[in-house]
């Protein structure tokens, strides 16, 4: 356990904490290297590649665009409704989202 | 009196050495990868910047500011809820609680589900409480969520499969008949790793980790980047993370060929134009780390082989950097010493796009 908390510590981009989801999923959704990543997030998020990581930055932020933030703030989107905007943001589809809106009647 | 560094052998065991020593050692790491890989030598720069990393007095150490990478995850909550044999820490507790600690209490920018037996052959039994499982955590979940297991090909043959086993084969010389069951196991391999995933694609998953592809070699990646191809056809939108079991493809078979290229015998910068190929979008590198060399002749040599991975794959790269792999001590609590330098080292030399 204490393994994957120290690569988190010492190289990760601390997850929806900072941006490390939006920069993984654009890695895994469309194969971008990581530098392509950072740059496609920053646009899009209008903020600096250094910002993505930054969790001064990006707590406020993440609340404002509605897609997620790690401390549970009641009414705030969560699970696929965050991953709604975050399709949005990101200019992407999301499986569970595609998913989703085909069981609204 | 020379001043001596804290270091740790392969096991992870302390050792303390000179400036010197660990100069000699990470060149000798290095040499061996690039003699074994046929890849260039790291430069005296890089040399210099691995011995800072090294020699850092603090006991943890981090990537420069602006240089943070994604961490992907292998093996996912069982992490949490597993035994000892999956590493786990035996806490009781549902999968999703565990996708969600590791994406609300630890920070972790992506997360996997697995099944606790870890192997796509033994997920068939129970696929409908995969899905349901895949559901939930995706209605919860915000940071991408793969399904991962292991391509294991080994238990496609007897006593665990319906194929005659190819080391009891190949002990009594016969040869093509160990390449014939091989070839069947790994058409089984394929057709169940699809199945599974089409059925998990179904239930929202985000995309799949094939973790530890070749750990049965050759016919176990010939195996993998079909079941890749086949899947990248049916959808094109999935996420797919390569990861390998070790650095050189095993070649069980020995003749097993992918887009015209002979598997056995492949070393990481050769397999990651492989797995691009066949569709994925990420590829996990793998160094196998020695138990009885020094850290620094292990990063040498780690740092040298995933330098020239990153450099020859046309997808991004995390590299494997788990207990005995990337330079990580082989030891069931990696010391923290160890692993972030580890981790610092590959973002800062060899270039990796995640871990």
């Amino acid at each position: 356990m204490g393994m994957p908390i120290s690569h988190i510590m010492t190289s990760g981009m601390s997850g929806i904490r900072a941006a490390g989801d939006l920069v993984a999923r654009m890695q895994l959704a469309k194969s971008m290297r990581i530098g392509d990543a950072k740059d496609y997030v920053a646009k899009k998020l209008d903020v600096t590649t250094d910002d993505l990581s930054d969790e001064y930055v990006m707590r406020e932020l993440r609340e404002e665009l509605g897609i997620g933030v790690i401390t549970s703030v009641a009414g705030a989107p969560k699970g696929i409704a965050a991953k709604m905007n975050i399709e949005k943001l990101l200019d992407l589809n999301i499986n569970c989202c595609e998913k989703f809106r085909g069981q609204l009647k | 009196m020379a001043t001596e560094y804290k270091l740790r052998m392969g096991d992870g065991k302390r050792i303390f050495m000179t400036k010197e020593q660990i100069i000699a050692d990470l060149k000798e790491g290095m040499a061996d990868a690039a003699d074994l890989g046929e890849i260039p030598d790291l430069s005296e720069d890089e040399i210099d910047k691995l011995v800072e990393i090294v020699t850092m007095p603090s006991r943890m150490v981090g990537v420069e500011q602006g240089k943070e990478v994604p961490v992907t995850h292998d093996i996912g909550t069982i992490r949490i809820d597993g035994d000892q044999g999956n590493s786990g820490v035996g806490i009781p507790s549902s999968r999703l609680v565990g996708a969600m600690m590791h994406e609300r209490a630890f920070g972790a920018d992506t997360m996997e589900l697995g099944h606790i037996d870890y192997s796509y052959k033994p997920v068939k039994p129970v696929i409908a409480q995969e899905m349901q499982t895949m559901e939930v955590c995706q209605a919860n979940m915000v940071v991408p969520l793969l399904y991962g297991a292991m391509p294991n090909m080994g238990l496609y043959y007897t006593p665990d499969g319906p194929f005659p086993n190819p080391g009891d084969l190949m002990k009594a010389f016969k040869i093509q008949e160990a390449q014939e069951s091989m070839q069947h196991a790994a058409e089984h391999l394929t057709r169940d790793t699809v199945w599974i995933m089409q059925r998990l694609m179904a239930s929202g998953a985000d995309g799949v980790n094939f973790d530890t592809i070749g750990a049965a070699g050759d016919g176990d990646m010939y195996a993998s980047l079909h079941a890749i191809e086949a899947l990248r056809k049916q959808y094109p939108d999935i996420y797919i993370e390569a990861g390998m079991a070790g650095e050189l493809l095993l070649g069980l078979h020995g003749e097993m060929e992918y887009d015209g290229t002979v598997l056995a015998g492949l070393w990481p910068h050769q397999q990651a134009p492989l797995a691009a190929k066949a569709g994925a979008n990420v590829f996990g590198p793998v160094v196998n780390t020695n138990t009885s060399k020094s850290s620094a002749w292990n990063l040498g040599r780690a740092v040298t082989f995933i330098k020239a991975a990153v450099k020859a794959s046309p997808i991004p790269c995390h590299v494997n950097m788990g207990m005995g792999v990337g330079s990580i001590p082989m030891f069931e609590t990696p010391t923290i010493d160890a692993v972030s330098r580890a981790s610092k080292a590959m973002v800062e030399i060899a270039g990796v796009d995640g871990i």
